[in-house]
C-alpha cells in the first residue's frame, strides 16, 4: 500500500503528516507559515524526502488556505471538517462531538444520531488569531498568557460575540488595573462562550467530546475553561496526543479515494504553484516613486512644535498625560509649546507603572532648572492616573485633541484621530468641538490590528508599513471590521498576494473603515477644508497616504501626531494658570505603591465589576462603577424615566384584581412585551389568570439560554429571550404566552406601523429552537392589536378556543386591556412631563434617551441611565415626548412604530433649548442603520448634537462615558460661544 | 433638455419629455427574467439598459453612499447604479433609475429612499428615480405600468421561471458547452417576438409554448452522469443575483453539482397571498380579500400549467404554491411575511421532500427576517429530517469568498458522502431482494 500524506494549510500554520498502512503516524509537523503557505509546505516535504523519494504516494491537501494551493497546483483537496470527521471516526470511534479551534475558524462536529458539522459564522473570532491578538495586547507571549490564566481568581464577563467586541471589554479591565491572571482566564472563557454559543445552536454538547486544533492542543488554560464550562470529567474530555494535526491525518485517510502519484511529481507541482497568483481585487499603488514619497514627507514634516533645548532650558513647564487604551503618551512642554520631553509606548497592560517610571525620568530631567506648574491627564485611564498621581486636571480626549490640533492649524475644522483601539473624528465649528463621531465597537482596534498582524508575520510595525509604501498592487481587504479583514488577508494569501501588497491593503482598509463607516463621508467636503490627522496610527505613512488618496485632499499631520492628546493636555494644564501643581513630587514617587483588587459591587442589580486600586497603602480609587454608591456616597436620585418605567412594568405580575383561578400564564419579559405588558396583564388578570413574569434579565439568564440561539448576529435583546422562556418553563407555569406581532399600534405619526422582523417573529424562532418549550404550552398566535374592533372578535375567539373563556367575558376583558394600555401610556407621558418641570425648576439639562421600549432593561442598557443621571442630567425616554409631534414626511420610509417615535422625539428636542437626545442602538439592529442617519439629520438640521451609543452584551461603559462626556464638553463650548 | 419637475411632496418626477430623451438604468437580479422585462419596456418606447456590471468598484461606490450596516443588496444595487452613472459613459443628465418597491416591514422597502439619499450625497439629485410597483405608489407622468404591460411581464416571469428551471437541469450535463445558454437566448428572442405579435399571452398558447420549451431543451445532448443536486434558497436578491452571491451557481457547477433554484413565481404568489392572509389574521375588507384571491388564483393556475408541462417531459417539476404552504405548517404561521417570510422555509422543505436535502441558504449579513425564517429554522429541519444538509452563508462587502466557498465545500463533501451511503444501502437492499 502507498504511503499517504496529508497536508493541512490553515490560516496561520501548515501541518504535514505521513501515515503508514496501519494508519500509524510516520511523520508529523506543525509549523507557522508566516503567510508563505506554499513555500512552507514545500520545505517540509523536502525535509522528509528520504522517506518518500522514488515512491508512488497519495497526497491530499486540506485546510482553509489549502483550497487555493490545491487548485493552483492541481492537487487533490478535501474539506477540513470532513477530513477531521474521518480522522476522529478512525482513531477515536466512540466520540459524540468534536470541537476544533484553528487560527481563524472554529468547527464543531456532532456524531451519533444525525451527523452535523458546522463552522463559525462570518462574525466570530473566538480562535487562535484572537488569542494571539489578546496576548499582544497584554504584551505577553501566548504561552505566558496560558500560564497566567491558570492562576486566576476571578472571571470577568467579556463579550463573546466576536474578537473585536471581546477586545473592547478586555482593554478597559487592563486599564483599570485588573489582574493579568484574571484577564487571561477571562479571555479563554470568552473563547469558550463564543464557541459554545456560536456553534452548538441548540444541539446539546454531551457525552465524549474530543478537542482538536492548535490552540486547544497547546493551551492548558483554554482546555481547563472548556472542561469546566461543559462540566466534563476526564473520561469525557479527550485531548488526543496529535490533536493539532487531526485534519491533516484525516486528509491522508481520505486519500484512499484518489490515485497515487510519484512523490517527485507532486513536489514539483507544489513548487511550481508557488508563483501562481490569482488576485483580482487590487488597487493603485500608494506611491509611484521615491521622489513622490520624499515630497510627501517634506510637506508633512513642516508641522512641528517650536524647538527648545531640554538640556539647557530653565523655567516653567507643563505636563500632559494621555493614558490611552493601548498606549501611554506623555508630553512636557514649555509655555510656548516647545517640547521638553515626550514619551510614547505601549502601556503593557499597566499604565500606572509606566507613568510612575516616566515621572521619575522627568523629575530627573527637570532637576532644579525646570518647575512643573501644571499637569493634566486625558484618555481611557484618566481617572486612574489622575487619582494615582494627583494631577491637576482631567479632561475628555476630544477637547485635548482639539487644543493640540488648533495649536498647529488655528483654522482646523476637522480632526481625525486613529489610535490603537479607537477612532475619533470631530468637526470644529466656531471654535468649538461640534458633531463628534466615534467608532462603535465593531470597527475598533484597527490600529492595533496592523501591529499585531505585523508581529505575527515577524515584522515590527514600522518595517511592515514601510514595505507597503511602494507595493505595486495593494489588495482590497474590505472595511467592515478586523475579523473580516483577517479573513480577507487569508483570501489574499490563498491568491498568492505578496506581503507588500497585503501591508498596503491593510492601511487602505483602515482608512476606508474610518471614512465610510465611522465618518460616513462621501467626499472631502463632508469633512472640511482644514483637516488635521493624528493618533499613533497616522505615524504610519502608508495610512496617511491612503487617507489623502481616498479624500483627494492634502491634510496636516503634525510630527507629533502620536502624542497629540498628551500635548493638548499639557496645553490645557498651561491654561489653568496655576501657581503650583498638585502632582506627586519626587519623594512621594519613591514611596509610591499600587495594588489592585477586583470586587463585585452588590449594591444594586447592575453588579458592576469594580476594581479597587490602593495607592501608597492608603489612598483608594474605585473604577468600573456606574453610580457613586460604591464610593460611599448616597446615590444621587435624579429623575430617571427609564427606572420609573422599568419598576412600573415589573410590578405587573401576580393576580391583579382577579383570583387567579384559571391558571398561571407566563409572560417572557423582553422585546415588545416592554410595550404591551400593560395590555396583557390587564387582559389575563381580568380573566382570573395569574400572570408570571420571567425573571429580570441578567448575564446569567443570557448564558442559560445561549446554547439555543441559532443566529449569532441577531440583537442582544432578542438573544435574551431564550433565557427568559427557559426560566418560565422552570417556573412551572400552565402556559407561556408570547404572541407574534408584525403590526404595532397605529400612532398616526408615520407611513406605516410595523414591528421589525425580529420583534415580529421571534416567538416562532423560540418555538423551533428551545427544546424545553415542548414541556409546556407555548402560545404564540399571530395577533393584531392595531384593529381594536376586529381584535375583540378575533381575540375573544382565540380565548374561547384556547382557554374556554366565554365570549362576553373575553370581550369585556379585551376592552379593559385597551384602556389599561392607554392609561399606561398616559402615565409615562405625565411622569415625563413632571420630570421635565422639575429639571427646569432646578436648572438641569434634560437628556432624551431614545431607543426601543426594551432598552429600559438594565441588562440591555448596562446602566447607561444611571451613568447619565450621575452627570447631573434628568433623563426621560422617547415615548414621553414623541407624542408632541404629528406626522411629517421623512426622507426614509417611516414604517416602524417604535422607530418613528425616535424621529418625533428628535423633532421635539430640536425646539427645546435645554434638551439633548442620545440614541441607543443595539448591535445588529438593521433598522437602526436607517434610523441612525435620519435621527442625525433631524438633530443636525435643528442645530443639535447627535450622539449614538451602540450597545450589546458588552458591559463596559468606558466608550459610553467618553461619548457622554464629549457631548457635555460640546454643550459647554456651545453655551460659551453663544 | 428636459425640464426638472417635482411632485407636491418634492419628489423629482420622470416626465414625458424625459421618456424621449433619457435612458433608464435598471439593476439585474435574474438574468433571463430581467432581460425579457427590459425588452418589453423597450417595446413600450423606453430606452432601457440593464446593468450587468460585476466588479469591485460597485461595492466601493455602495460603501461610499450607503450606510455600511444597511443590507448588502441595497449597497450593491445602489452602488451598481451610481457606478454606472459615473463610469458607464452616460450623460448623467440624461439617465433615470428604475428600482422596485415592495413595501412590508423589512428594510428592503427602504431601497428607493436610500437610493435617493445616495444620489443627494453624490450631488446627483437631478436624476429621477422611478419606483416600479404594483400598488400605485409614486406616480410619474412619463412612466406607466399599464395593465397590458403587467400582463406581459407576468407571462415573461412564467416563461423565465420555466426556462431557468429546465436550463439548470440541462447545463451541468451538456456535452457541448454553451448549448444550453444558446437555447436560452433563442427562446428569449422567440418569446419577445411572440409578445410583440400579441401571441403567447393566454393560458392556452402558453401551455403549448411550455411544451415546446421543454421539448427543445430535451434535445440538447447530455451525459448520463449522476451529479449532486444542491438547492439554493434565501433572501431574494442574493439568492438570484450573481453579483450578490459571488457567482454561486457557477461555483456549484464547477464543483460538479447541479444547482436547483426555486423560481420567482412562488415569491409573487406569496406577496399576493400575504394581503389575503392579513385579512384572515387581523380583520379587514372582505372585498379586498376577494380581489387578491382572484389575482392569486390566476397566477397559481399559470404555475400549474408550468408544472404540468414539466411533468410530461423528462424534467423534474417543483410542487405548487399550495403544496409548499401545507409543508410549512408547524414551522411558521401565515403571518410571517416580511422579506421572504415563511416561503423561504417552505422552499427548503419542498427541496427536502423532492429528494434534495443539500441546500445553500443565502442571506445578506445581518438580514433581519432570515434570523428567523432561514438560520432560525435549520435546527428544526435537522431534527425533523436528519439527512438535511443545510449550510447558511452570509454575503457582505467584507465577507470573503474563500470562507463562503470553504463552507459550501463542507456541505458538498457531506452531500457526496450521503449520496454514496444511500447508493450502497440501495445496493445492499437489492442484494437482499
Amino acid at each position: 500500500m502507498n504511503l499517504r500524506v496529508g497536508i493541512d494549510i490553515g490560516s496561520t500554520t501548515v501541518k504535514v503528516v505521513v501515515l503508514d498502512e496501519d494508519n500509524q503516524l510516520l511523520f508529523r509537523s506543525y509549523e507557522r507559515h508566516y503567510s508563505k503557505t506554499r513555500e512552507r509546505a514545500c520545505e517540509t516535504l523536502r525535509s522528509i524526502q528520504d522517506m518518500l523519494a522514488g515512491q508512488e504516494i497519495k497526497l491530499v491537501i486540506t485546510g482553509s488556505a489549502g483550497l487555493g494551493v490545491a487548485k493552483a497546483a492541481g492537487l487533490d483537496f478535501v474539506q477540513e471538517v470532513y477530513a477531521t470527521a474521518a480522522a476522529v471516526n478512525t482513531y477515536i470511534p466512540d466520540t459524540d462531538a468534536v470541537i476544533e479551534l484553528g487560527g481563524e475558524d472554529a468547527k464543531i462536529i456532532f456524531f451519533g444520531g444525525a451527523l452535523e458539522e458546522r463552522m463559525n459564522g462570518s462574525c466570530a473570532g473566538g480562535t487562535g488569531a484572537f488569542i494571539d491578538q489578546m496576548a499582544t495586547l497584554m504584551d505577553v507571549s501566548v504561552d505566558e498568557l496560558d500560564a497566567l490564566s491558570l492562576q486566576y481568581e476571578k472571571i470577568y464577563p467579556i463579550a463573546s460575540r466576536c474578537g473585536v467586541f471581546a477586545k473592547s471589554d478586555v482593554q478597559p479591565i487592563l486599564n483599570q488595573g485588573g489582574r493579568k491572571e484574571d484577564v487571561a482566564a477571562s479571555i479563554f472563557q470568552a473563547v469558550v462562550d463564543q464557541t459554545v454559543a456560536g456553534l452548538t445552536q441548540g444541539r446539546e454538547l454531551k457525552g465524549r467530546i474530543v478537542f482538536l486544533g492548535g490552540p486547544l492542543h497547546f493551551l492548558k488554560g483554554l482546555r481547563a475553561r472548556f472542561v469546566e464550562t461543559l462540566q466534563l470529567d476526564e473520561a469525557h474530555a479527550v485531548f488526543p496526543e496529535d490533536g493539532d494535526c487531526f485534519a491533516a491525518m484525516g486528509a491522508a485517510l481520505c486519500s484512499g479515494d484518489y490515485e497515487p502519484r510519484p512523490f517527485e511529481e507532486l513536489l514539483r507541482l507544489l513548487e511550481e504553484s508557488r508563483d501562481v497568483t490569482s488576485t483580482v481585487d487590487t488597487m493603485p499603488p500608494l506611491f509611484e516613486s521615491q521622489e513622490q514619497y520624499d515630497a510627501f514627507i517634506a510637506r508633512h514634516n513642516a508641522s512641528t512644535p517650536p524647538k527648545v533645548d531640554a538640556a539647557t532650558y530653565i523655567g516653567d513647564a507643563y505636563l500632559g498625560i494621555d493614558a490611552g487604551s493601548t498606549t501611554t503618551k506623555m508630553a512636557l512642554i514649555a509655555p510656548d509649546g516647545g517640547l521638553l520631553y515626550t514619551y510614547y509606548h505601549s502601556n503593557l497592560g499597566n499604565p500606572v507603572a509606566i507613568v510612575l517610571q516616566q515621572l521619575k525620568e522627568i523629575y530627573k530631567l527637570c532637576g532644579d532648572r525646570i518647575t512643573i506648574k501644571g499637569s493634566a491627564v486625558t484618555g481611557y485611564g484618566e481617572d486612574l492616573i489622575k487619582n494615582a498621581f494627583s494631577c491637576d486636571l482631567g479632561l475628555v480626549e476630544t477637547v485635548a485633541h482639539y487644543r493640540a490640533a488648533a495649536h498647529f492649524n488655528p483654522d482646523v475644522d476637522f480632526i481625525i484621530d486613529i489610535g490603537g483601539q479607537d477612532m475619533k473624528c470631530f468637526k470644529i465649528r466656531n471654535g468649538a468641538v461640534d458633531s463628534i463621531m466615534l467608532n462603535e465597537a465593531c470597527s475598533s482596534g484597527c490600529g492595533s490590528f496592523i501591529e499585531t498582524f505585523a508581529k505575527a508575520l515577524g515584522y515590527n510595525i514600522a518595517d511592515f508599513s514601510r514595505i507597503g509604501l511602494f507595493a505595486k498592487h495593494p489588495v482590497s481587504l474590505g472595511s467592515r471590521c478586523t475579523v473580516f479583514m483577517n479573513s480577507s488577508v487569508k483570501q489574499a494569501q490563498k491568491d498568492g498576494a505578496s506581503v507588500e501588497d497585503i501591508s498596503a491593503g491593510l492601511s487602505i482598509s483602515i482608512v476606508k473603515n474610518a471614512v465610510y463607516k465611522v465618518i460616513r463621508a462621501a467626499s472631502a467636503d463632508d469633512l472640511g477644508q482644514h483637516i488635521v490627522v493624528q493618533g499613533g496610527t497616522f505615524y504610519n505613512d502608508a495610512v496617511l497616504r491612503a487617507f489623502e488618496q481616498e479624500l483627494g485632499r492634502e491634510v496636516t499631520r503634525p510630527t507629533i501626531s502620536g502624542i497629540m492628546g498628551a500635548f493638548g493636555a499639557a496645553l490645557s494644564a498651561r491654561n489653568l494658570g496655576l501657581e503650583r501643581s498638585t502632582l506627586l513630587g519626587p519623594q512621594a514617587l519613591d514611596a509610591f505603591s499600587h495594588a489592585a483588587k477586583p470586587v463585585t459591587c452588590n449594591l444594586c442589580t447592575n453588579h458592576c465589576a469594580l476594581t479597587v486600586n490602593t495607592f501608597d497603602a492608603g489612598r483608594r480609587f474605585i473604577s468600573g462603577n456606574r453610580c457613586s454608591r460604591p464610593l460611599g456616597k448616597e446615590k444621587a436620585e435624579l429623575p430617571d424615566l427609564y427606572r420609573y418605567k422599568y419598576q412600573k412594568l415589573r410590578s405587573m405580575e401576580g393576580k391583579g384584581q382577579g383570583d387567579g383561578s384559571r391558571g398561571r400564564v407566563g409572560i417572557p419579559f423582553g422585546l415588545n412585551m416592554y410595550e404591551n405588558l400593560p395590555f396583557w396583564f390587564e387582559l389575563f388578570t381580568c380573566l382570573n389568570f395569574e400572570v408570571v413574569l420571567s425573571p429580570e434579565s441578567s448575564r446569567k439568564l443570557y448564558i442559560k439560554g445561549q446554547r439555543t440561539i441559532p443566529s449569532d448576529t441577531v440583537c442582544y435583546p432578542a438573544k435574551l429571550l431564550h433565557g427568559h422562556v427557559e426560566a418560565l418553563v422552570e417556573a412551572g407555569v400552565d402556559a407561556i404566552f408570547y404572541p407574534c406581532m408584525p403590526y404595532n399600534f397605529d400612532e398616526k405619526s408615520a407611513d406605516n406601523y410595523y414591528n421589525c422582523p425580529v420583534v415580529a417573529y421571534y416567538p416562532e424562532l423560540l418555538a423551533a429552537n428551545v427544546p424545553d418549550l415542548k414541556k409546556t404550552r407555548f402560545l404564540n398566535p399571530y395577533t393584531g392589536l392595531h384593529r381594536p374592533k376586529d381584535y375583540e372578535r378575533i381575540g375573544s375567539q382565540w380565548l374561547a378556543d384556547t382557554f374556554g373563556v366565554p365570549r362576553k367575558e373575553a370581550v369585556a376583558a379585551i376592552r379593559r386591556a385597551y384602556q389599561a394600555y392607554e392609561a399606561y401610556k398616559e402615565d409615562v407621558r405625565a411622569t415625563g412631563e413632571a420630570y421635565v418641570e422639575q429639571a427646569r425648576e432646578e436648572g438641569r439639562s434634560i437628556i432624551v434617551l431614545a431607543g426601543r421600549p426594551y432598552h429600559i432593561d438594565p441588562e440591555i442598557n448596562h446602566g447607561i441611565n444611571d451613568l447619565i443621571t450621575s452627570f447631573g442630567f434628568v433623563l426621560i425616554s422617547e415615548d414621553a415626548v414623541a407624542f408632541h409631534e404629528g406626522y411629517a414626511p421623512r426622507k426614509v420610509l417611516n414604517q416602524w412604530t417604535f422607530q418613528s417615535r425616535m424621529y418625533n422625539a428628535a423633532r421635539y428636542v430640536c425646539q427645546q433649548p435645554d434638551m439633548q437626545l442620545i440614541q441607543l442602538v443595539s448591535f445588529g439592529c438593521g433598522t437602526d442603520a436607517i434610523t441612525g442617519d435620519e435621527v442625525r439629520a433631524i438633530l443636525e438640521e435643528g442645530g443639535k448634537l447627535y450622539t449614538q451609543l451602540k450597545i450589546d452584551d458588552i458591559s463596559n461603559l468606558g466608550a459610553v462615558r467618553i461619548r457622554v462626556r464629549s457631548l457635555m464638553a460640546a454643550m459647554e463650548e456651545r453655551k460659551k460661544a453663544n | 433638455m428636459a425640464k426638472l419637475e417635482y411632485a407636491k411632496d418634492g419628489r423629482l418626477l420622470f416626465t414625458k419629455e424625459m421618456k424621449e430623451e433619457y435612458t433608464l438604468l435598471m439593476p439585474q437580479m435574474l438574468p433571463v427574467h430581467f432581460g425579457m422585462f427590459r425588452k418589453l419596456l423597450e417595446l413600450e418606447g423606453y430606452k432601457v439598459d440593464m446593468l450587468t456590471t460585476n466588479h469591485r468598484g460597485i461595492v466601493d461606490e455602495g460603501l461610499k453612499y450607503v450606510h455600511n450596516d444597511t443590507c448588502y443588496p441595497a449597497l450593491l444595487v445602489i452602488g451598481q447604479l451610481i457606478d454606472a452613472v459615473k463610469h458607464g459613459g452616460y450623460d448623467p443628465h440624461k439617465v433615470a433609475l428604475l428600482i422596485t418597491q415592495t413595501g412590508g416591514g423589512c428594510r428592503a422597502s427602504n431601497y428607493i429612499h436610500l437610493l435617493r439619499k445616495a444620489l443627494e450625497k453624490a450631488d446627483m439629485s437631478y436624476i429621477p428615480v422611478i419606483s416600479v410597483n404594483l400598488s400605485g405608489m409614486e406616480k410619474n407622468p412619463g412612466w406607466s405600468l399599464t395593465l397590458p404591460l403587467i400582463r406581459k411581464m407576468i407571462y415573461a416571469m412564467m416563461y423565465g421561471d420555466l426556462i431557468v428551471n429546465v436550463a439548470n437541469q440541462v447545463r451541468p450535463y451538456e456535452i457541448s458547452k454553451g448549448d444550453t445558454d444558446a437555447m436560452v437566448e433563442d427562446w428569449e428572442n422567440r418569446l419577445i417576438e411572440s409578445f410583440q405579435a400579441g401571441r403567447g399571452m393566454n393560458r392556452k398558447q402558453m401551455q403549448s409554448l411550455f411544451a415546446q420549451i421543454c421539448a427543445d431543451f430535451e434535445t440538447i445532448p447530455v451525459t448520463q452522469e449522476e451529479k449532486v443536486k444542491v438547492g439554493v434558497v434565501g433572501e431574494i436578491y442574493v439568492k438570484f443575483s450573481p453579483l450578490g452571491n459571488n457567482n454561486l451557481e457557477d461555483f456549484l457547477l464547477s464543483e460538479g453539482a447541479e444547482p436547483v433554484v426555486p423560481g420567482l413565481t412562488d415569491f409573487i404568489i406569496f406577496k399576493v397571498f400575504n394581503r389575503e392572509s392579513d385579512v384572515d389574521l387581523y380583520g379587514g375588507k372582505k372585498l379586498k380579500k376577494a380581489v387578491v384571491r382572484l389575482f392569486k388564483g390566476y397566477i397559481e393556475n399559470c404555475q400549474k400549467d408550468m408544472i404540468a408541462a414539466l411533468k410530461s417531459s423528462r424534467f423534474r417539476a417543483p410542487g405548487t404554491f399550495e403544496d409548499m404552504h401545507k409543508l410549512v405548517h408547524g414551522y411558521l404561521g401565515d403571518g410571517n411575511k416580511m422579506g421572504e417570510g415563511w416561503l423561504l422555509t417552505g422552499e427548503m422543505l419542498e427541496l427536502i421532500h423532492s429528494g434534495i436535502p443539500n441546500i445553500v441558504c443565502t442571506q445578506p449579513f445581518g438580514c433581519l427576517p432570515n434570523h428567523i425564517v432561514g438560520k432560525g429554522m435549520i435546527r428544526k429541519l435537522k431534527d425533523d429530517y436528519p439527512n438535511s444538509n443545510i449550510v447558511s452563508i452570509d454575503y457582505d462587502a467584507g465577507a470573503t469568498k474563500i470562507n463562503q466557498e470553504n463552507r459550501i465545500k463542507l456541505m458538498l463533501a457531506n452531500a457526496k458522502a450521503l449520496a454514496k451511503q444511500e447508493a450502497e444501502e440501495e445496493k445492499e437492499l437489492a442484494g437482499v431482494m
